[in-house]
C-alpha cells in the first residue's frame, strides 16, 4: 500500500479536520450582533479585479454588477424575459419599430433619476459588446429618447429576439448606468460606478484581490412580483454584502466552517463530502445551467484541416473519463452531452450526436488512415492553472495518443493559452492545434451568446470553423417566431455543427455551493442571487 | 560612515535602473495577453486587438519602456490595467498588511532563533543541541504551507484560540491586529528561524573556540557574560548577514502565507497580477521588492561597522 501526500490530499484533510472542530471561532468581524446578521460575508468565485460590466465580460464582474446596476428585463428561472426597469413596451405591426416606457420613480445611488437618455445611451455602450446587441446595431435605423421615460428602437428588419437580447444573464448585460459614465468607450473601462440596482458598490472598501463591499441603496424601488432570478421584486433583506476573496480553497471552507464566512459560491468538489458532514452547513448545486467542457481543433492548419480528423477524434472520446477527471465520482455532478445546448433547456436536442456514443477507437483509428494523417505533430495547448482545462488535457492527450496521434503537450497557464489561442500562425510557429476550455451552461441555451458554436470562418472563434450549413441555422434561430421553429433550427444546427466538428463538446457539468445554516433565502441560479437572502444572528 | 551610506544609496539608483530594464525585458518576452484576458472567452480576435490598442500594448518596447521609466523618475508607477487604479494607490493599500507580517515575522523569528542557536552552540553534543537541530531540520525542509494548514487545523480549527483567516489594520486594535497576525507569522517564520538557529549555532561554536574566549573564562566571568557579551557580539556579523539575505526568502513566503491566510497584502497583489499579466502591478512591485532589498543589505553593511569596529569602508 502506497501512502499519497500531495497538497490536495493535505487541503482534505485540513479541511476535514475541520468538520470535527465543528462550528464557532473568534474571526468575527466587530460588529453588534443585529449589524452582523444584516452583513453577509460571501466567497465569491473570483477576484473582482475590474468592475464595468461591459469592459470586461467575467462572470464574477456581472455577478457584482447585478448587485449595483439593474437591467431593462430580466430572465427568470423558467428563462423567460420579464419587464424589470420597464414598465411596459410596444412594437408595431410590422415589427420594426420598439417603443420603451421606464417603471416610475427609478434613482439612481447618486440620486438622480433614471432618464431615458441614461438608457439610450447604456444600449449603445452595451450594444458595441454584445454579440446580440451588434446584431441590433447592424440593422439599428434609429435609437433616440422620445421624453424623459420613454426611448425608440426602429429597426430595418424584424428582430422577434429583442427582449431575449435585453434580459439574458450572459455577459455582457444590458446594465444601466447614468449618461456621462456610459458615454465611456465600451473598450475603456468606467472608473465611477453609480447604477440603480439594489445595492451600492462601496468604492472606499474596494481592495482589488481581497474585498469588495455593497450597501443597501435605501431608494431602490423593486418590483412587486416575486423575486425569480434576474426577474421580479429584488428585495433586499441585508443591510450590507462583503466580498472576501479567498483564493485558497482549503482556507475558505475552514472559514466556512468556522463561521467566519457565510456564503462560499465555488467549494472545490474535494471538499464538498466533508462541508456536507457539518450540521451547520447547506450544500446545493449552484447553477443548474451548469458547464460544458470542451476542446477546439484548429481548422487552419492539418491535421484538423481535414474534417475526417476532426471526427475520428470524436468517434474515440468517452465523456465519462472526461466528466471524471473533473468531477470525480459524485454522478449527480456530470451528464454525457451528445450535442452543443445545456441539458434540461427547451432547445436541448441530440441530432447527429450518435458519432459522441461510439467510443470506438477502432473505428477512429480506421478514419483517420483514411484521413491521410500523416503522422504531424499535434500541439495540444493545456492550461495547468486551471483544474478543469489541466484534467481534460491530460484525458486528450492521452486518447490522442491511443488513436495513433503524434501529440506535442504544451503544458502552460491560462493567461498564456488566452494569448496563444488567437495566433493564426502555425502551429510549430507559435500556433496551435488544440486548446481546451468550458462554456458557462447559461450561455449555451440558445444561439444568442454562443460564440462558441459560430462557424463564420474569419469571424468565428479560435479555431475559426467555416460551415455555411451552421450558420444558416443560426440565422434560421434568430429568425424563427415560434419555439418550435427555433427547436427545429436547433435540430438541424446540432447535427451541422457534430458533422463538422464545430468543437468537441466533453460533456456537461456542475458544481455546489455552500452556506451556513442560518442564511437563508439561497436559491440555484446562473449567479448568486442576493435578493431574498436573510441571515439570522 | 556617513559618505559611505551616501555612496551606497547613490550606488542604488544604476541598480535600479537595471532592475527596471530587466523586468520590463522580462515581461515584454513573457508569453499572456492582457487584452485577451480582459475580453474574456467570449471574445473575438477583434475585440482583444482594440483592448490591446487602447491598453497601448501592441506599441514599440522602447517608447513604452522610455514612458514607463520617465513616470517612474516622477513617482507615477502607472496605472493598473484590470483595476484602472494607481499602482502606487493598490501598493498602499497593500503595504500595511504585509510590513506588518515581516515585522512580526522578523521579530518572532530573531526571538526564537538568536536563542536556539546560542543555547544549541553552549549544549553542544547534548540533547539540547541535537532538539535545536532537529528542529532547523524539519523546519527548513517543510513547505511553508504545509506548516500553515496544520496550524490552521490545531490552533483554529481544533483549539479555536485563533482566526483561520483575515487581517485586521493595526489602527482598529493592536490585539485584533497582532491575533491575526500570529499563525501567519509563526509559518513563515518557521524557516527563518531555522536558519538563523543554524547560523548562529555554526558561527557561536566557532567563536567559542577562540582563544578569547578561553581567557574571559580564565578570568572568572560567568557563563552569560561570556556567551552573550564575548561570544555572541562576535558572531554577530555572519548572524546579522543571514538576516538581511533572510528577507528575500521572507518576501517570496508571503506570497504563499498571505494567499493561505487571506492577509490583504503584496504577495497576493503581486500573484494575482502575474496571473493576469497585469505589467504595470508587476513593474511596481518588483521595483519596491527590489528596492527594499538594496536598503536591507546597505543596512547590514552599515551594521558590520557597529557591530565590529575593525570594519571600515
Amino acid at each position: 500500500m502506497t501512502i499519497r501526500m500531495d497538497r490536495r490530499s493535505l487541503i482534505k484533510g485540513v479541511a476535514g479536520a475541520s468538520v470535527l472542530a465543528g462550528a464557532g471561532g473568534i474571526a468575527a468581524p466587530a460588529l453588534s450582533q443585529g449589524a452582523a446578521a444584516k452583513t453577509l460575508r460571501f466567497v465569491p468565485q473570483a477576484n473582482l479585479a475590474n468592475f464595468d460590466p461591459i469592459w470586461g465580460t467575467q462572470y464574477v464582474v456581472r455577478n457584482a454588477a447585478a448587485l449595483v446596476w439593474d437591467t431593462l428585463y430580466g430572465v427568470d428561472e423558467k428563462l423567460v424575459p420579464q419587464r424589470q426597469m420597464v414598465e411596459s413596451e410596444q412594437v408595431s405591426d410590422d415589427g420594426l419599430t420598439w417603443t420603451f416606457k421606464l417603471r416610475p420613480g427609478l434613482k439612481f445611488h447618486d440620486g438622480t433619476p433614471v432618464l431615458a437618455k441614461d438608457v439610450v445611451a447604456s444600449l449603445v455602450r452595451w450594444s458595441a459588446r454584445d454579440p446580440m446587441g451588434l446584431m441590433l446595431r447592424g440593422i439599428q435605423k434609429e435609437l433616440v429618447a422620445v421624453d424623459d421615460s420613454s426611448w425608440r428602437w426602429v429597426l430595418s428588419r424584424p428582430y422577434p429576439k429583442m427582449l431575449l437580447a435585453l434580459a439574458k444573464n450572459n455577459a455582457p448585460c444590458s446594465f444601466i448606468m447614468p449618461e456621462r459614465i456610459a458615454q465611456t468607450d465600451p473598450f475603456k473601462q468606467i472608473t465611477e460606478y453609480v447604477g440603480s440596482g439594489p445595492m451600492r458598490f462601496v468604492r472606499d472598501e474596494w481592495v482589488p484581490g481581497a474585498r469588495a463591499v455593497f450597501a443597501k441603496f435605501a431608494d431602490y424601488v423593486p418590483r412587486q412580483e416575486k423575486a425569480s432570478w434576474l426577474a421580479g421584486g429584488k428585495q433586499m433583506l441585508l443591510d450590507r454584502i462583503e466580498w472576501i476573496i479567498m483564493p485558497d480553497a482549503a482556507t475558505a471552507s475552514a472559514a466556512l466552517q468556522n463561521g467566519e464566512v457565510d456564503w462560499w459560491e465555488t467549494p472545490l468538489p474535494d471538499l464538498v463530502p466533508l462541508l456536507k458532514k457539518n450540521r451547520n452547513i447547506n450544500v446545493d448545486i449552484a447553477d443548474p445551467l451548469g458547464n460544458i467542457g470542451s476542446f477546439r481543433m484548429n481548422t487552419l492548419f492539418p491535421p484538423f484541416d481535414n474534417v475526417k480528423v476532426r471526427r475520428a477524434v470524436l468517434m474515440a472520446m468517452n465523456q465519462e473519463d472526461y466528466m471524471r477527471a473533473l468531477v470525480g465520482d459524485d454522478d449527480a455532478l456530470w451528464k454525457p452531452l451528445p450535442g452543443f445546448f445545456t441539458p434540461d433547456t427547451p432547445l436541448y436536442n441530440e441530432e447527429g450526436g450518435e458519432i459522441l456514443k461510439m467510443r470506438n477507437i477502432e473505428a477512429a483509428k480506421k478514419m483517420l488512415a483514411e484521413a491521410g494523417y500523416k503522422g504531424e505533430p499535434v500541439t495540444c495547448v493545456v492550461a495547468q492553472d486551471q483544474s478543469i482545462t489541466k484534467g481534460m488535457g491530460e484525458v486528450t492527450a492521452e486518447l490522442l495518443k491511443k488513436i495513433g496521434f503524434n501529440v506535442d503537450f504544451v503544458a502552460t497557464d491560462w493567461g498564456t493559452t488566452g494569448t496563444r489561442r488567437t495566433s493564426k500562425s502555425p502551429p510549430g510557429q507559435g500556433g496551435w492545434n488544440m486548446f481546451h476550455t468550458w462554456h458557462a451552461g447559461a450561455d449555451c441555451i440558445n444561439p444568442a451568446a454562443y460564440t462558441a458554436i459560430r462557424a463564420n470562418g474569419e469571424k468565428a472563434w479560435f479555431g475559426w470553423p467555416d460551415s455555411p450549413a451552421v450558420e444558416t441555422e443560426v440565422t434560421a434561430w434568430f429568425d424563427a417566431k415560434t419555439l418550435d421553429e427555433e427547436k427545429a433550427a436547433m435540430k438541424r444546427l446540432n447535427k451541422a455543427a457534430l458533422d463538422y466538428v464545430v468543437y468537441a463538446p466533453t460533456g456537461f457539468f456542475l458544481g455546489y455551493q455552500a452556506w451556513r445554516k442560518n442564511v437563508s433565502g439561497v436559491v440555484k441560479g446562473p449567479l448568486p442571487f442576493a435578493w431574498g437572502v436573510s441571515k439570522a444572528a | 560612515m556617513f559618505a559611505y551610506a551616501g555612496r551606497r544609496i547613490l550606488a542604488t539608483i544604476p541598480v535600479m535602473a537595471i532592475v527596471a530594464l530587466f523586468v520590463f525585458s522580462l515581461l515584454y518576452i513573457a508569453p499572456g495577453d492582457p487584452a485577451a484576458i480582459i475580453a474574456g472567452d467570449q471574445a473575438t480576435p477583434a475585440d482583444i486587438e482594440r483592448i490591446r490598442h487602447n491598453l497601448g500594448l501592441e506599441r514599440p518596447f522602447l517608447i513604452r519602456f522610455g514612458e514607463w521609466s520617465w513616470n517612474v523618475i516622477r513617482g507615477d508607477l502607472g496605472t493598473s490595467i484590470f483595476t484602472s487604479l494607481p499602482v502606487t494607490a493598490l501598493i498602499a493599500q497593500r503595504i500595511e498588511p504585509t510590513l506588518s507580517l515581516m515585522i512580526v515575522t522578523l521579530l518572532l523569528s530573531i526571538g526564537i532563533a538568536v536563542p536556539l542557536g546560542v543555547a544549541a552552540a553552549w549544549k553542544v553534543g547534548t540533547w539540547i543541541d541535537s532538539l535545536v537541530m532537529g528542529f532547523a531540520v524539519l523546519g527548513f525542509s517543510v513547505p511553508v504551507f504545509v506548516i500553515a494548514y496544520l496550524l490552521a487545523y490545531v490552533f483554529a480549527l481544533q483549539l479555536e484560540w485563533l482566526p483561520v483567516q483575515g487581517y485586521t489594520p493595526l489602527a482598529n486594535g493592536v490585539v485584533p491586529w497582532f491575533t491575526n497576525l500570529i499563525l501567519p507569522s509563526v509559518a513563515l517564520g518557521t524557516v527563518y528561524i531555522a536558519l538563523i538557529a543554524r547560523i548562529t549555532r555554526a558561527t557561536m561554536l566557532e567563536v567559542l573556540a577562540q582563544d578569547y574566549i578561553k581567557t574571559a573564562h580564565a578570568k572568572g566571568l560567568s557563563e552569560r557574560g561570556v556567551l552573550f557579551v564575548h561570544a555572541l557580539k562576535n558572531a554577530a556579523v555572519p548572524v546579522v548577514t543571514v538576516i538581511g539575505l533572510g528577507i528575500a526568502l521572507l518576501i517570496g513566503g508571503a506570497v504563499v502565507t498571505e494567499s493561505v491566510f487571506v492577509i490583504p497584502g503584496l504577495g497576493r497583489l503581486t500573484v494575482d497580477a502575474i496571473l493576469r499579466r497585469d505589467y504595470p502591478v508587476i513593474q511596481g512591485i518588483v521595483l519596491l521588492f527590489s528596492f527594499t532589498y538594496v536598503l536591507v543589505n546597505l543596512g547590514i553593511d552599515l551594521a558590520y561597522m557597529l557591530l565590529d569596529p575593525r570594519i571600515r569602508y
